[in-house]
């Protein structure tokens, strides 16, 4: 094969007119648009750890912050920065809201995934998503002014404000997120594969066990992850239903104090650039560092899927 | 003749009551919502009136309405919206049209989860380091306006994107047969058979917005303010921290002020997430392709 001839008036076929450029333009604008995700995401971190970085090369031992559970920035004598209570906390409400929230957000999506059908299920569906909409800090009034009295008269204990009480609330907070995105993994099973199941004669409830529920278990886990990493940032709810108390919590009834609740209950009564400051920026860091990397093993999961 | 023998009964048996379980734990999961909303309807709907939305705080915040809050609430909204929309809507055009099957396509849709999964408290850390410290803007309605927009990108990014990619890929081929540049092909084929479901992730995003307190309570919104802001520049109340400071920091507030409060934010945030849905509904029903 030899090649074409040139074409007799390249020039003609040349457009580089005003919608050329225009094009061109729109291109590297929506490029930018595109980047800045990454780049917001790259800033946030830049920032934070900026602000933080003095605490973490001045203060910052592994001993000192992780196995010390004395938090106490406004000490005048001694101010000590352990964070092994508030993560105790953070850990205790999470955990206690993943029991809650993971069986019933995946019982929730099997049903409405493998169960329900027409009219039920898009109600279903729109009262989870108004779950998934009530803000946070409505859900810790709920906490403090509804929970809290109800907390103390079941159980007869002094405080309802409590790991219970945030628990409990951040399970209902997590579920919708898990609810959505584990009926997505369930929905992204083939329909034939139920149907060669049912033609065996299985029954729904056989057919979800033994073939969807196993054939979408990386989405589910997925699923998981996402609501744990919800839960874990969850801020405003905590820091009003928790009792805000640094503690190592030995029952669901010890009220607790969070990684999040504490940079918000403190921040604003520190001098910007003092060491408490940064103290609290170096949670921060923490913070996004562990949502970072749960984020991101919930993606290579579902990305998992999606190779095979 | 097929007989149903025990095991078929048996298995029918334990589909019918794992059904019901099922159907029990998404009642249970569903019906908190429901819960909230009375509770509140009940205890603060005594407080709603006109006057209510419309006069200032009084008495140190123990009586009066919730006018300065409600104002700095659609501030934040609005600033917020003018800042994240057209980088949103951009950015989903790339995604949806542009971008090519790579690394950095992976590393844009790993960046956006993560925009969604950072820690509210994280978001403010970042507004109070950069808007407010870094670029000057002070504790101010813009300060925070930006926090809130970073943080609810990936809403409106989300909802675009998908929005584009339900206008079927024949429409593009068709115009670019015509002889249309890319981008003539997006602005008079592509955007305008996706503007609605565009809007409904905007909705979704006022949504969200206003009902975040994390991310403003370092960046832009003040305890109590006796007046209106009268620009970006002015710190503002807004109704989320308004319920969080009258609810936890303000002693004797009568106990049904606080339940008014939560009932005008979550019946705002309810109402524009009905809105953003029933949009959504409409749009599936009047598909034509």
């Amino acid at each position: 094969m030899s090649a074409p001839p040139p074409h007799p008036d390249t020039a003609a076929l040349d457009r580089r007119d005003l919608a050329w450029y225009v094009d061109k333009l729109v291109a590297v604008l929506v490029f930018v648009g595109g980047v800045s995700a990454v780049v917001f995401i790259v800033g946030i971190f830049a920032f934070v750890t900026h602000e933080g970085w003095g605490f973490v090369s001045e203060h910052f031992s592994l001993r000192g912050f992780f196995g010390s559970i004395r938090w106490a920035p406004t000490s005048t004598s001694n101010p000590t920065y352990g964070a092994l209570a508030l993560i105790a906390g953070t850990a205790s409400v999470t955990g206690l809201a993943m029991l809650v929230a993971v069986p019933f957000s995946l019982g929730a999506a099997i049903y409405i995934a493998e169960f329900a059908t027409g009219r039920t299920r898009e109600v279903l569906k729109v009262l989870v998503e108004m779950l998934a909409a009530i803000p946070s800090v409505v859900w810790g009034f709920i906490g403090l002014s509804v929970m809290n009295p109800l907390i103390i008269d079941v159980f007869n204990v002094p405080i309802g404000l409590c790991v219970l009480n945030s628990g409990l609330i951040l399970g209902l907070m997590a579920a919708p997120i898990m609810t959505t995105i584990a009926e997505d993994a369930l929905k992204a099973v083939p329909d034939t594969y139920r149907e060669a199941a049912e033609a065996l004669g299985a029954t729904r409830w056989q057919v979800t066990r033994r073939v969807v529920l196993p054939a979408a278990r990386q989405g589910l886990l997925a699923a998981v992850l996402l609501g744990v990493g919800r839960g874990f940032g969850e801020t405003m709810a905590v820091l009003m239903a928790s009792g805000h108390a640094i503690n190592l919590p030995t029952s669901p009834f010890d009220s607790v104090r969070a990684l999040t609740a504490t940079i918000a209950a403190e921040l604003g009564e520190t001098a910007v650039g003092s060491t408490h400051y940064q103290a609290l920026f170096a949670l921060g860091i923490f913070l996004f560092v562990v949502t970072f990397v749960i984020n991101l093993s919930a993606d290579l999961i579902v990305r998992g899927i999606r190779k095979t | 003749m097929f007989e149903a023998t025990d095991l078929n009964r048996r298995d029918a048996r334990t589909q019918r009551l794992v059904r019901a379980l099922f159907l029990l734990m998404t009642v249970l999961l569903a019906a908190p919502v429901l819960l909230i909303l009375g509770v509140l309807l009940v205890k603060g709907g005594t407080m709603l009136s006109w006057d209510f939305l419309f006069t200032e705080p009084t008495n140190g915040m123990t009586a009066g309405g919730v006018l300065p809050a409600l104002v700095g609430t659609v501030w934040l909204v609005a600033i917020a919206l003018l800042a994240s929309v057209p980088v949103g809507v951009a950015a989903a055009v790339y995604l949806s049209e542009y971008a090519p099957d790579n690394v950095l396509t992976r590393v844009i849709n790993l960046a956006i989860i993560n925009l969604a999964g950072v820690p509210s408290i994280v978001h403010a850390l970042f507004g109070l380091g950069a808007f407010v410290i870094f670029f000057g803007f002070g504790t101010s309605i813009l300060a925070a306006s930006l926090t809130l927009a970073i943080m609810t990108l990936p809403v409106v990014i989300v909802a675009t994107r998908e929005a584009l990619q339900a206008v079927p890929h024949a429409f593009r081929e068709a115009c670019w047969n015509m002889g249309a540049t890319r981008w003539q092909t997006i602005w008079r084929v592509v955007l305008p058979n996706a503007v609605s479901g565009i809007l409904t992730g905007v909705i979704l995003e006022v949504s969200r917005t206003a009902g975040e307190t994390a991310p403003i309570m370092f960046t832009g919104a003040a305890f109590f303010l006796p007046f209106l802001p009268a620009s970006v520049f002015d710190q503002t109340m807004a109704m989320s921290l308004h319920l969080f400071v009258i609810a936890t920091q303000v002693p004797d507030v009568p106990e049904a002020l606080p339940y008014g409060v939560a009932l005008v934010l979550i019946g705002m945030v309810l109402a524009m997430n009905a809105l953003s849905i029933g949009l959504r509904t409409w749009l599936r029903q009047k598909k034509k392709w």
